[in-house]
């Protein structure tokens, strides 16, 4: 059973700077064909002042945070999780070169199924290096205890 | 730049489909490394087979990321407020994902004019892997 006290855990303040080598290797990896997400010209020519970061990937800058064990500690095995849902809602756009800073927290952990599936629910809230509100994204892990 | 004639959308209007190669091992390795996601139960068999799961199977980022593609293809990423995901399905190696979306709603919020569209991906067998839904703005 997952321990109830991580509910309102904050994690420690997490800052990083999208690379545009990075933007350009998951452009790949997801089959990008729009010349925008892995060209910088084109990015200039659509009107951004560089490689725009794709809906997606302020989930994958967050992946960037320091190993820590809190999952271990809370009684989560990363071999029973799985990713139930995610949600971003957005304030403004992030480019090659912000640099954005992560605020995250445990909101909520609840079961469902007699205790055979938990749930945790985080929150967190990206700005950039001018403190400007980039996005908010939600995300829903499960826990199979069966 | 891709200008959407907003004043000509209706409930119902479908996106144009995007259709992807089938999974295999190496665009789980590449998605893993490009968007930082390390967990083994995308990579690594032995790792995969001692949680239970007889294979890997694809995160599910990465099909979100293809309903990115899906969104972005069709409106400007400027115009996208939000974009949810609910995974419904695993999505195993040799599944030929097809990322589909329809209008559903018309609405004012935040003082612009928004649609809401219904998206989602399925398997070469109709199996659906992802429900979700995204806000676009004018």
């Amino acid at each position: 059973m997952i321990d109830r006290n991580i509910i309102g855990m904050a994690f420690p303040p997490f800052a990083i700077t999208a690379e545009a080598g990075q933007l350009r290797f998951f452009a790949k990896a997801i089959g990008e064909t729009d010349p925008v997400y892995f060209d910088e010209s084109a990015a200039r020519d659509a009107g951004h002042p560089t490689l725009p970061l794709p809906p997606t990937f302020l989930f994958s800058l967050e992946l960037a945070r320091p190993p820590s064990n809190w999952r271990e500690e809370a009684g989560i095995e990363l071999a029973r999780v799985l990713h139930g849902e995610q949600s971003f809602t957005y304030r403004r756009m992030a480019h090659a070169g912000d640099t954005l800073h992560f605020d995250s927290r445990v909101t909520d952990v609840y079961e469902k199924k007699g205790g055979a599936l938990e749930f945790v629910v985080m929150e967190t809230r990206v700005t950039n290096q001018r403190s400007e509100h980039v996005a908010d994204i939600r995300k829903v892990l499960v826990h199979r205890n069966g | 730049m891709k200008t959407l004639n907003f004043d000509a959308l209706e409930p119902g209007d479908t996106l144009p489909p995007l259709a992807l190669a089938p999974i295999n091992r190496t665009t789980l390795a590449l998605f893993a490394g490009a968007s930082n996601d390390h967990n083994p139960m995308h990579i690594d068999l032995d790792f995969a087979q001692r949680g239970g799961m007889p294979d890997v199977f694809a995160h599910g980022m990465l099909s979100m990321a293809y309903l990115g593609r899906l969104l972005t293809q069709w409106v400007d990423q400027r115009k996208v407020r939000q974009f949810n995901a609910r995974f419904a399905g695993i999505t195993h190696l040799g599944h030929a994902i097809t990322c589909t979306g329809e209008v559903i709603e018309k609405f004012e919020a935040g003082g612009e004019e928004r649609v809401k569209v219904e998206i989602r991906t399925t398997n070469q067998d109709g199996e659906v892997k992802i429900l979700g839904d995204a806000v676009i703005a004018r």
